[in-house]
């Protein structure tokens, strides 16, 4: 029998059959095992939260920015993995996980606003290409400013001594306490957005200003500054992830490409623009990694696109996309 | 108006005078700088995500070259490197290879690529013929193949298959020892993780024949998250797991589930573990992982190792790795080779070369030799040992038997069909 392989590419919508050395792509039962046991469910369920909300943390920030900039901000892994840096360095000198968390946030935050001030500000209306250009140009720089501070081999931060402790036993599950805390983490930031833009006068200008800009500025509200501090926010956001997952993950420039490419594939699924689009995009996504790890081994990264192919096919606005006017 | 000539020299006949004068006096220097120094050309991984094991290659070949030229050069010659960036490319270290030895003057090539490169590298060196040594491919095939054989290619890297049956023997005894009959892998889904994984398993299952796979895993290379892995080999439950990740995977593996704290439900057996790029950046290493040696100074347990690594830590302020090792082997044999030939000529190093046997910090019993029959590195230290979480990381390295590993290879030579 043989397997597909899909190629590791932006919106790739082809299938490729290669042979996969006798291996088998399907363990049906492995997964049909883990379905009846009560902790393989527990810990296949809270591995895919873990993937999925880090995930949401980043793609979060690239569909608010387009939802109200309406630029696709290409460079936005670039913002991951200033932040995983940040965190780092405020820990080396700090030893405060707190610390930690809070510069790799603010730190990332601030860099977004001037990034966005100086030079994204610069293509609002351009070309397409024009966008991608700047922003192509700046996932280059921002690897080798972090290759020129921090040194081209990869870096690790280390698990804070709080958190390394016995993982918790939940119906026989395995569940590291860290992990509780990033799920948690995630979780507020998506309700505080949520809320925040549905229900506060500022949220309220930031849907007006994605809606009508034109209108908004007539209304006498700065929009520059609504479209600095959006991006600001985004950027905080993927520096949030990035400074909880470098407890956990190695630190190399470029680190933020991968993450990068499954955050579109996140927002193509939820529908750009959409916050809970993303929220349930990032989620599906994990349980996909999650559970298709066991069932399909060798076809758990093919399931991401070919899920993402069969929204864009039914839903090409994503599954919680509006329909463009 | 007419043009009138000035008495005296003509600015044509200054200049021709000027170039003849050049010529006279440059010619001679030219012809002496060349009878003086040797260049020998690198080309290496000097940018992207293993640039630290090129500059770590780069380092130890300029470390032994200053000794070799204090103590007169290559036959009377000092060696000049030329060293170039192949971005970790094949075509380009290819490119890179002839246009040191055809643009820059090269004589020798150390060839300081990765696998995929020194392959390309390697089909350079048959077409110019110029002495070519290939300092980090560990594929066996390179060396073992007859097709790949050439005169003037030699091989100063450890060897795939040597490593396997080391670490598959030690495996097994541990196995044995304590029962471990359900096993599960993990490594990067490229064809280092495949072939190393499998020919592991292979002399595994040899020395331990009621050995089990029950469970194998596959990541990308460079994947950023494996809590889908790490919890697939919870489910799983075997008493033991082979990797053979490296570098920054290994170091997210390692973080990634002891948050799961899977390294105490399990014997964890990751063969890229002892090496100093590792060793050093895990901030919670977990004590008793089994491991290859890579490069690590404490093994072989000799004062000249000690030595080696804390001149190499004195000088660029932090520990070799093992493509360190490997290229100050290619150098020290170069500077043996050049004394028994009394000549700085390729052809009569390379002739020099084959079953040399040289003195070497590296050497299991205190030296290495480079072995006639297909010019590749014996002898050199192999063994595993499990880690502890601070200096020395692995206090104790048990030593492959180097008997059973020329016994084993000329057997797999003969499956494979190279002899």
């Amino acid at each position: 029998m043989s397997c597909l392989h899909a190629h590791r590419m932006f919106f790739v919508r082809r299938l490729v059959p290669v042979r996969c050395n006798g291996n088998h792509p399907l363990d049906l039962d492995a997964l049909t095992g883990c379905l009846a046991s009560s902790a393989c469910l527990v810990t296949q369920t809270t591995s895919g939260f873990i993937i999925g909300m880090l995930l949401f943390l980043v793609a979060v920030g690239l569909t608010l920015i387009f939802g109200v900039l309406k630029v696709v901000n290409f460079s936005h892994g670039a913002f991951y993995m200033f932040g995983a840096y940040f965190a780092m360095t405020a820990y080396q000198y700090t030893g405060s996980f707190a610390l930690a968390m809070l510069c790799g946030a603010a730190g990332t935050a601030l860099l977004g606003l001037i990034f966005e001030r100086v030079f994204m500000s610069r293509v609002y209306g351009a070309d397409v290409l024009m966008q991608l250009l700047v922003c192509y140009a700046f996932v280059l720089i921002f690897d080798d400013v972090v290759r020129m501070i921090w040194g081209p081999e990869f870096k690790s931060m280390g698990m804070p001594a709080a958190f390394q402790v016995v993982p918790l036993f939940i119906a026989g599950g395995v569940v590291p306490p860290y992990y509780l805390l990033l799920i948690g983490v995630a979780l507020v930031a998506a309700v505080v957005l949520g809320l925040g833009l549905a229900r506060t006068k500022i949220g309220k200008v930031i849907r007006a200003a994605a809606h009508n800009p034109g209108m908004v500025s007539a209304l006498g509200i700065n929009t520059g500054l609504i479209y600095g501090g959006v991006f600001a926010l985004g950027g905080m956001l993927a520096g949030l992830a990035g400074a909880l997952a470098a407890p956990v993950r190695s630190l190399t420039p470029g680190m933020g490409f991968s993450v990068l490419i499954e955050s579109f594939i996140v927002t193509v699924i939820g529908g750009m623009g959409s916050i809970l689009g993303a929220l349930i995009g990032a989620i599906l996504i994990g349980m996909i990694r999650s559970f298709g790890s066991l069932g399909f081994p060798l076809f758990t990264e093919g399931l991401m696109y070919l899920f993402m192919v069969i929204v864009l096919v039914s839903r090409p606005t994503g599954l919680f996309g509006k329909e463009v006017a | 108006m007419t043009r009138t000539r000035k008495p005296g020299v003509s600015r044509r006949a200054t200049l021709a005078m000027m170039g003849a004068g050049a010529v006279t006096f440059a010619t001679p220097w030219v012809a002496r700088a060349q009878a003086k120094t040797i260049k020998i050309g690198m080309p290496t991984i000097l940018s992207g995500r293993v640039a630290q094991l090129g500059t770590s290659s780069r380092n130890a070949v300029m470390l032994e070259v200053e000794k070799v030229n204090a103590a007169g050069g290559l036959a009377g010659r000092q060696i000049e490197m030329v060293i170039r960036d192949s971005k970790g490319q094949p075509q380009e270290a290819a490119r890179v290879a002839r246009e040191l030895v055809n643009t820059d003057g090269c004589e020798l090539l150390i060839d300081a690529e990765a696998s995929s490169g020194a392959f390309a590298v390697h089909e350079v060196a048959r077409d110019l013929g110029v002495l070519c040594i290939h300092t980090n491919s560990e594929t066996s095939a390179l060396t073992a193949d007859p097709k790949q054989h050439i005169p003037n290619a030699f091989r100063t890297a450890r060897q795939g298959v040597h490593d396997s049956i080391v670490g598959g023997s030690y495996a097994a005894a541990i196995s044995k020892g304590k029962g471990l009959k359900k096993w599960a892998t993990c490594a990067p889904d490229y064809a280092y993780g495949r072939d190393t994984t499998g020919e592991f398993v292979t002399y595994l299952k040899r020395f331990a024949p009621d050995v089990e796979i029950i469970s194998e895993s596959w990541p990308k290379l460079f994947q950023p998250d494996y809590t889908e892995v790490v919890t697939k080999i919870l489910q799983a439950k075997p008493q033991a797991l082979y990797s053979c990740l490296w570098g920054g995977d290994l170091t997210s593996y390692i973080d990634q589930a002891n948050i799961y704290a899977l390294f105490n439900q399990m014997e964890v057996f990751a063969v890229n573990m002892a090496d100093y790029t590792a060793l050093t950046v895990v901030k919670n290493l977990p004590k008793g992982i089994h491991s290859g040696n890579r490069y690590i100074k404490t093994y072989p347990a000799t004062a000249e190792n000690a030595a080696w690594g804390d001149a190499y830590k004195a000088k660029y302020n932090e520990y070799p790795t093992n493509w360190s090792w490997e290229n100050a082997t290619a150098i020290m044999l170069l500077a043996e080779a050049s004394k028994k030939a009394n000549s700085a000529d390729g052809k009569k190093i390379a002739e020099a070369m084959r079953g040399l046997k040289i003195k070497s910090p590296f050497g299991a019993d205190g030296t290495v030799t480079m072995r006639a029959e297909d010019q590749t590195l014996v002898g050199y230290a192999i063994g595993w040992g499990t880690t502890i979480p601070q200096e020395p990381y692995v206090p104790q390295v048990q030593a492959g038997d180097w008997k059973t590993v020329f016994e084993l290879e000329a057997e797999w030579k003969k499956s494979k069909g190279y002899a």
